[in-house]
């Protein structure tokens, strides 16, 4: 029995190792680089420390820029996306027929690479010489004017950047929000109907609250994932997001590390500290507003 | 036929009220009542169904776009200044540019190799720390598991920057190691499989061990069979998520002899097929698409549960 006291740690030992070197001693080391000053990637030395990173990035008008897109962005897409899962949520947990097909169908951009269809979508709004584009024909169609929305107005950008994105996060939701309405107790629905309880009452008063632990639950993870997002705005702008001006705060710390202005992980460090503690403050913020509103 | 029940009874409920006024509700007055609910039933569904079907087309609609358009020769799409919604001559020529015009064959290869590499090496990681945790007894497991979890909320943004340098300095740019090695771990399957592996009976490892079975054919013989969907729907997620992986490869990765699909349609969109011949384009993309939509319908009911139970895209 002795000998084998220790063995639980020989089954923990290949997941402690792969965690070890890939995981908690990167942690400490982005720390450690994000207050090197002049890091050289080369020599592997620096010349001092401090937080000159950290200044140079807040300056950066990328970074500002990057910034500024990823909160329009998670600021848009977090309630758009959240909401219309409900709405189709809705309406798929009242309907009997199809309604299986009709999941299927709305699951479907789970399980897709997002960097095809983001050509897809690329095409369905891109302008060029020989034609206007699907989008463009469908404005045309209902009387506006047509606009390049890839290399176009930032505004248009935006606007493709947010729909794909809301595009790319919905089967998720529907499909947490599905199951949460579906276990919601049929006992209370009834009570409610004896009572002659009118339907919108008892969304407000039954549904909501029951279902409100997921939405919270969708509303902090939709946070996150906008705050990182990135390959989805590759697969629409391409790789040069900086020059189209879509750049997302991920994206400004993978083209610190690598690519045309690369070769910096002092900067990229700095800036990924910035975005965790964003994200950190954030989703405390979103848990300290769900503590007070989910009813349980 | 609850739901039926659920729409008409509040109608019934309310509507009642003028009946109660003359006591003797009149069978024309009661049919009134019933029609009416029967015709806003019928207004209700054929709102519902219209509001499901339009979501419906604007999901499926960039498929449909990029089937069609795959079908179309060049020449034809670049002249159409209105596209059209059907081909008039569809061609089979773009999938055969797509598989020789790029080494699209090549980028399959390598994300089946990284795919079929993580997920195998991810299992022999996971499982017996899975096991460790939810049956062993050895000194410190509490405090390690309570390590464990607290890395789940580590964003990998804050890792990949020193994995990167990491695999630079082991001179593993371009190779299989430097792709697959960061990602055969994951924390949360780990517990995920933990808390499965705990809902096994106890006697069961207790009886095993008054039989002189050992941990490690225990675990391989009873533990693993009676986990399996648990094991399936971890190894369907991680199949998805290898599939779709851009940002590592993307890192590692600057040779095209080792680019993953994902990268491989970066690369065709930059400067691929020459930007214009994009119903080339749409061809590789279908191809690239095909394979999980296929595990998607064959594996349906076990995806959407792992979904839920344990996945988010973001």
């Amino acid at each position: 029995m002795k000998q084998s006291k220790y063995k639980g740690w020989l089954y923990l030992l290949p997941a402690i190792l792969f965690l070890g070197i890939f995981m908690v001693y990167p942690l400490i080391d982005v720390v450690v680089y994000s207050f090197e000053e002049g890091y050289n990637f080369v020599s592997q030395t620096s010349n001092g420390t401090g937080l000159y990173n950290y200044r140079y990035v807040l300056r950066d008008p990328y970074f500002v820029q990057a910034l500024k897109n990823t909160f329009v962005l998670v600021i848009i897409t977090v309630p758009v996306s959240t909401g219309l899962a409900l709405l189709i949520s809705l309406a798929l947990s009242s309907v009997k027929p199809l309604r299986n097909l009709f999941q299927t169908v709305y699951f479907l951009p789970y399980v897709t690479n997002t960097l095809a269809v983001g050509l897809v979508f690329m095409v369905l709004f891109k302008k060029t010489e020989y034609t206007d584009g699907m989008v463009n024909l469908l404005i045309r169609f209902f009387g506006g004017s047509s606009v390049d929305f890839i290399d176009g107005p930032h505004w248009a950008k935006m606007l493709v950047m947010c729909i794909y994105t809301v595009w790319i996060v919905l089967p998720f939701k529907i499909l947490i929000l599905t199951s949460a309405l579906a276990s919601v107790k049929e006992d209370y629905y009834r009570a409610a109907r004896v009572d002659g309880t009118r339907p919108s009452r008892i969304f407000y008063r039954i549904t909501l609250p029951m279902i409100s632990p997921m939405i919270f639950y969708l509303i902090i993870t939709g946070f996150i994932g906008a705050f990182k997002a990135y390959s989805d705005e590759v697969a629409l702008f391409g790789t040069d997001l900086n020059s189209a001006g879509m750049n997302t705060m991920v994206g400004y710390i993978y083209d610190m590390l690598y690519g045309n202005s690369g070769g910096y992980p002092s900067f990229a460090s700095a800036a990924a500290l910035i975005l965790f503690a964003v994200v950190f403050t954030i989703t405390c913020i979103n848990l300290m507003v769900s503590r007070n509103n989910v009813h349980y | 036929m609850a739901d039926n029940e659920k729409e008409l009874i509040p109608e019934t409920v309310t509507a009642p009220e003028p009946a109660i006024a003359s006591p003797i509700a009149t069978q024309s007055e009661y049919d009134r009542i019933e029609r009416a609910a029967k015709r806003r039933k019928i207004i209700r569904n054929a709102l519902l169904y219209t509001f499901l079907t339009l979501c419906a087309i604007a999901v499926l609609f960039p498929f449909y776009w990029m089937l069609l358009t795959s079908f179309k020769t060049q020449s034809a799409y670049n002249n159409e200044v209105t596209p059209k919604f059907y081909v008039s001559e569809p061609t089979g020529a773009n999938y055969k540019e797509a598989f020789t015009a790029v080494p699209l064959a090549g980028y399959f290869l390598n994300t089946l190799i990284y795919t079929v590499v993580t997920t195998a090496l991810m299992m022999i990681v996971i499982v017996p720390a899975a096991f460790a945790f939810a049956r062993m007894r050895f000194p410190g497991r509490n405090l390690v598991f309570s390590l464990f979890l607290s890395l789940m909320m580590i964003p990998s943004e804050l890792v990949i920057i020193t994995n990167y340098v990491t695999i630079t300095s082991w001179n593993m740019r371009n190779t299989f190691a430097g792709l697959i090695l960061p990602s055969v771990t994951s924390v949360f399957y780990i517990y995920l499989l933990k808390e499965n592996f705990e809902q096994i009976p106890e006697e069961l490892y207790k009886a095993a061990k008054v039989d002189g079975t050992s941990d490690f054919k225990y675990l391989l013989r009873v533990m693993v069979p009676i986990a399996k969907p648990t094991i399936v729907t971890i190894t369907i997620l991680k199949v998805i998520e290898c599939w779709n992986a851009y940002v590592w490869p993307r890192l590692i990765t600057d040779d095209r002899k080792r680019f993953l699909v994902s990268n491989g349609i970066q690369e065709i969109r930059q400067n691929g097929f020459g930007r214009d011949n994009i119903p080339a384009m749409m061809a590789t993309v279908v191809v690239v698409s095909v394979p999980l939509i296929i595990l998607f319908l064959v594996f349906r009911n076990k995806i959407m549960e792992g979904v839920s139970r344990g996945g988010t895209k973001g």
